[in-house]
């Protein structure tokens, strides 16, 4: 296979991981913008799950007032840029614009967007400035997508902002989650800085609240308390073996691999475990990090991965193997994982090679954390309850992203998270008055 | 297509088919105009000819609509700029390579005596015709040459009436649009003798302001000047002066050259069906190169052998007795839209387009589905909605009265059955249907804003 060489510099890792949405020059996204129909209520609009005024901005990128797009992003969705780069519009937006009814190429949305953001970003034009300040004070646990985008829209409405953040960086999976050849760690962190700069919220950092001593200081010091918590670590899969050496979970894969990038030494022999979009990222990666040979084993077939078609079809293009209809029994090997026994669904086992085990069985959630916090009920799934107004069942603790909808994408993260902050100011605007 | 014959005799001028270039850039040099020859172009009008002008730098400026580059042109440049002399011996060398493609000189003088003189230089070169430009609506007018002689029939008609004296080649007059009545100016040139006419020459017209230093395009140091329009965004304008001169009694027999947006065959048909049996293209070959003749000179072949003609003269002006006037327009003639559902896309721009631009006769479906639909009693048959709905073919105007019944304004106005006071119940639109005015209110766009 070995499709890809192992990266030895930084230039060989932006090499194998080049970007999948490049940068538009002005003259494509003029000749590009100039496509789109101007649909009246627009469908584009209402399958981004901010609501873009989609055609506004790109109408705006083709007049050559790309500030005033850029103004048009921002004002649904807070992180307009990230989202250009990671939303898989394939399934949002572009995947409903009007001209695929007619098989033809729908607008390349995402890319207009960067262009439109990228070009605010490059020159540091300003477009916000905090609201008047209200004397009210709220806490954001988790700098991820939702706590940003809670953030930000909270001071627009005038509100001081602390966000309490476990890592050492910001914007949760956007930095250690997605694909590198989505967006680069420099990019995700700078659309942070670029908002954080104008609007002023403050962020610690290495600063986890993990008990309920902690929980309790928020609720004296702030008037609400956002939790933008997102799920936790990869799951247990429950068998033989698995807490042996040379067997990771996927996010933390992804994690180690996007903070060491060229630094990271991939097995040769890689075997990942699961069907979902992570698992197939992880794969995609392990291939681009020039492991020679990469299987991707789900129990069900290939109609039920939950994989979107075009992440396995790049996976497959990285030169990725996939297997189905095979569940993982055990893992062999002595101190140190060297293979993965499988069991097809008529009870035959096949054994498959592996120096790496990438386990994309899900995350976790956030259970643990959330017995801290009597009153916080969680559905049948873990997932955090909330009202439409983003409250949970703990009055004044208000919730979304991940954590909320059991995981979903960075575009949901950043609706929801300012859906809360909203919601957060009609609670406060009522109750402590 | 073996049998199809493009070549013409143009008020005597001869040529191989009817695709000129017009008097402008693209015929400065007997280079370029023998590098058009070869390329398939029938004939060229040399670039104005008269005393060399100084031209400014910075000369052009255009309209770009959306993707489209160049959807008009204004140009501020003046006639040649290089002497008399070379023009004359170049345009003797094209000839000899040339002896059977319509060579044409441009010309632009003042004086009798200059007039004359410059007629003989272009006889004895061998030129095949002469153009007057009286059209040039920029800077030549301000010396009163130009466009300043277009607009004054009687100062034409004395020139012409010169060019005549002194010519022996067939003169074409070409008239500028800068005029409210183009019959004015038409009639001085075939009262005065002139063999043909053409038109149009540019139109005046400012495409834009700089809006870093405030002046109009093309920007000359800070400042600019009106300019001379052209390029596709002009042909309407030209086809209607064509069509008030193909039409005219006076006039119709005199030949005349189409020019003003002609940039494909189907411009090249449209242009000799209202009556032109020459075409002169500049714009287009300023844009793409003398190349573009070649689709030009196909789609007219494949045109012409779809219908069976052999020459242009079959088909010349068949156009000009369907442009009527409004009132001998049938007033029970009536087309509804009718949206093809399995083509529709979905993007509503027809139900806007209606709604806030017509007649309100466009519904959204409350089913979920994005494809609107037509509501028959309202629609007046305006086209609007198939003119915006960006699929081919999808939204058609059909007809729905029997044709039995032909009656217009003219007949109407005979028989006393014309509305004829302000709240006379003939009136057309009296008994549709027009929503409340309050109704505007309820009509409001989705808040997708996730802010109260
Ligand atoms: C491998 C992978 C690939 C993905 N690829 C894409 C993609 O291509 N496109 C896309 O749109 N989405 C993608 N996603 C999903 C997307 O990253 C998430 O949906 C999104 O980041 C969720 O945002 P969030 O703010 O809810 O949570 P997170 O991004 O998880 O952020 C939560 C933050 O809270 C912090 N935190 C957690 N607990 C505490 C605590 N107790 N105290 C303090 N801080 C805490 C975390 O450190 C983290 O920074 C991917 C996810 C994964 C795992
Ligand atoms: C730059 C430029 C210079 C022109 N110079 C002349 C000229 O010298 N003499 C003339 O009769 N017309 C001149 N014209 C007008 C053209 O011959 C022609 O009438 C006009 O451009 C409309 O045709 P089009 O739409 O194909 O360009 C000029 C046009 C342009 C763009
Ligand atoms: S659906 Fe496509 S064409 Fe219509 S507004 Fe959206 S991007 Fe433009
Ligand atoms: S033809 Fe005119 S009135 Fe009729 S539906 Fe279309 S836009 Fe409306
Ligand atoms: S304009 Fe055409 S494609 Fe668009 S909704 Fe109307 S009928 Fe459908």
């Amino acid at each position: 296979m070995a499709e890809f060489n192992r990266p030895e510099t930084p230039q060989d890792f932006i090499r194998n991981f080049a970007p999948k949405k490049p940068l538009m020059n002005s003259s494509e996204a003029y000749y590009e913008s100039a496509r789109c129909l101007y649909c009246y209520d627009a469908p584009c609009m209402d399958a981004c799950p901010t609501h873009i005024d989609i055609p506004l901005f790109i109408k705006q990128i083709n007049t050559g007032n790309i500030k005033g797009a850029a103004a048009t992003i921002y004002d649904s969705n807070w992180l307009g840029n990230a989202c250009g780069k990671v939303c898989p519009t394939e399934q949002l937006c572009e995947g409903s614009c009007v001209y695929t009814h007619q098989d033809m190429k729908p607008l390349q949305i995402g890319r207009l967007q960067n262009f439109a953001t990228e070009a605010v970003m490059q020159a540091g034009s300003p477009l916000f400035s905090p609201g008047k300040d209200n004397g009210r004070k709220v806490a954001i646990v988790g700098a991820g997508p939702a706590g940003i985008a809670c953030a930000c829209e909270l001071r627009v409405l005038g509100y001081s902002v602390e966000i309490f953040e476990a890592k050492a960086l910001p914007t949760g999976l956007t930095v250690y989650g997605t694909a590198p050849y989505k967006i680069t760690n420099e990019e995700a962190l700078r659309e942070n800085e670029y908002l954080q700069n104008q609007l002023g919220y403050t962020i610690h950092y290495n600063h986890p609240i993990q008990n309920a001593a902690q929980f309790a200081e928020l609720e004296q010091g702030f008037d609400a308390v956002f939790l933008g918590l997102g799920l936790g670590a990869t799951a247990r899969l429950g068998i033989p073996g698995e807490d042996m050496p040379g067997v990771v979970g996927a996010v933390e894969f992804v994690e180690e691999l996007r903070m060491k990038q060229s630094a990271y030494s991939i097995p040769d022999t890689v075997v990942v475990i699961g069907g979902g979009n992570t698992a197939v990222d992880a794969a995609s990666e392990s291939a681009r990090m020039g492991a020679s040979s990469v299987h991707l084993v789900y129990r069900r077939t290939k109609a039920d991965m939950g994989a979107y078609d075009f992440e396995y079809a790049t996976a497959l293009g990285a030169g990725v193997k996939g297997v189905f209809e095979a569940s993982p029994v055990r893992i062999e090997g002595e101190g140190r994982a060297t293979g993965v026994t499988f069991a097809r669904p008529d009870g035959t086992e096949f054994h498959l090679p592996a120096d790496l085990v990438i386990k994309g069985t899900g995350q976790a959630k956030q259970g643990e954390l959330l017995k801290h916090l009597p009153n916080i009920s969680t559905d049948s799934k873990g997932r955090i309850v909330v009202d439409e107004a983003f409250q949970t069942t703990r009055p004044g603790y208000f919730a979304a992203g991940d954590a909320v909808n059991g995981g979903a994408e960075v575009v949901n993260a950043a609706y929801e998270g300012k859906c809360a902050a909203q919601g957060m100011h009609q609670w406060i605007q009522t109750n402590k008055a | 297509m073996s049998n199809i014959d493009l070549s013409i005799n143009f008020a005597g001028i001869k040529a191989p088919n009817p695709f000129w270039l017009a008097s402008a850039p693209p015929t400065n040099t007997g280079y370029q105009i023998m590098k058009a020859f070869e390329a398939g172009w029938g004939g060229a009008v040399w670039k104005t000819l008269g005393i060399p002008v100084q031209n400014v730098s910075s000369r052009y400026g255009s309209i770009n609509y959306r993707d489209t580059r160049m959807a008009g042109l204004s140009n501020i440049e003046l006639i040649t700029d290089r002497p008399l002399a070379d023009n004359l011996r170049e345009i003797e060398e094209v000839k000899k390579h040339f002896p059977n493609h319509a060579v044409i000189a441009s010309l632009m003088v003042e004086s009798k005596k200059e007039w004359f003189q410059i007629v003989k230089d272009v006889e004895n070169a061998g030129a095949d015709g002469i153009e007057l430009n009286f059209g040039c609506p920029h800077g030549m007018c301000e010396r009163g040459m130009g466009s300043a002689v277009g607009q004054e029939p009687e100062v034409l008609n004395t020139i012409v009436q010169w060019v005549m004296e002194a010519s022996s080649i067939p003169v074409i007059t070409k008239l500028t649009p800068n005029i409210s009545d183009i019959t004015d100016p038409a009639l001085a040139a075939v009262r005065g003798g002139t063999s043909a006419l053409s038109l149009i020459n540019t139109i005046k017209s400012i495409v834009g302001i700089d809006l870093d230093t405030y002046a109009p395009y093309p920007v000359v140091d800070g400042k600019g000047t009106n300019g001379g329009y052209c390029g596709p965004a002009v042909k309407p304008i030209a086809l209607h002066m064509l069509k008030e001169l193909a039409g005219h009694p006076e006039i119709r027999n005199t030949p005349i050259s189409g020019i003003g947006g002609i940039e494909t065959w189907r411009d090249v048909v449209e242009f000799i069906l209202l009556g032109a049996t020459s075409v002169q293209v500049c714009t287009a070959v300023m844009h793409y190169g003398f190349g573009i003749v070649r689709e030009m000179e196909a789609g007219l072949r494949q045109f012409m052998s779809d219908k069976g003609y052999s020459t242009i003269y079959d088909f010349a002006g068949k156009a000009v007795p369907n442009v009527v006037e409004w009132k001998h327009l049938n007033l029970h003639y009536k087309v509804v839209a009718s949206i093809n559902a399995d083509k529709c896309i979905g993007c509503q721009l027809c139900h806007i387009a209606c709604d806030d631009g017509a007649h309100q006769a466009i519904a959204l479906p409350i089913n979920g589905s994005r494809v609107p639909e037509i509501i028959d009693e309202n629609c007046v048959g305006c086209n609007l909605c198939s003119l915006v709905c960006p699929v081919e073919d999808c939204i058609t105007m059909e007809r729905r009265d029997d044709g039995s019944k032909t009656e217009t304004w003219a007949e109407r106005t005979v028989l006393g059955k014309i509305p004829e006071h302000f709240n006379d119940p003939r009136g057309g639109g009296v008994g549709h249907f027009v929503p409340e005015p309050s109704a505007a209110l309820q009509y409001k766009r989705k808040d997708r804003s996730g802010r109260k």
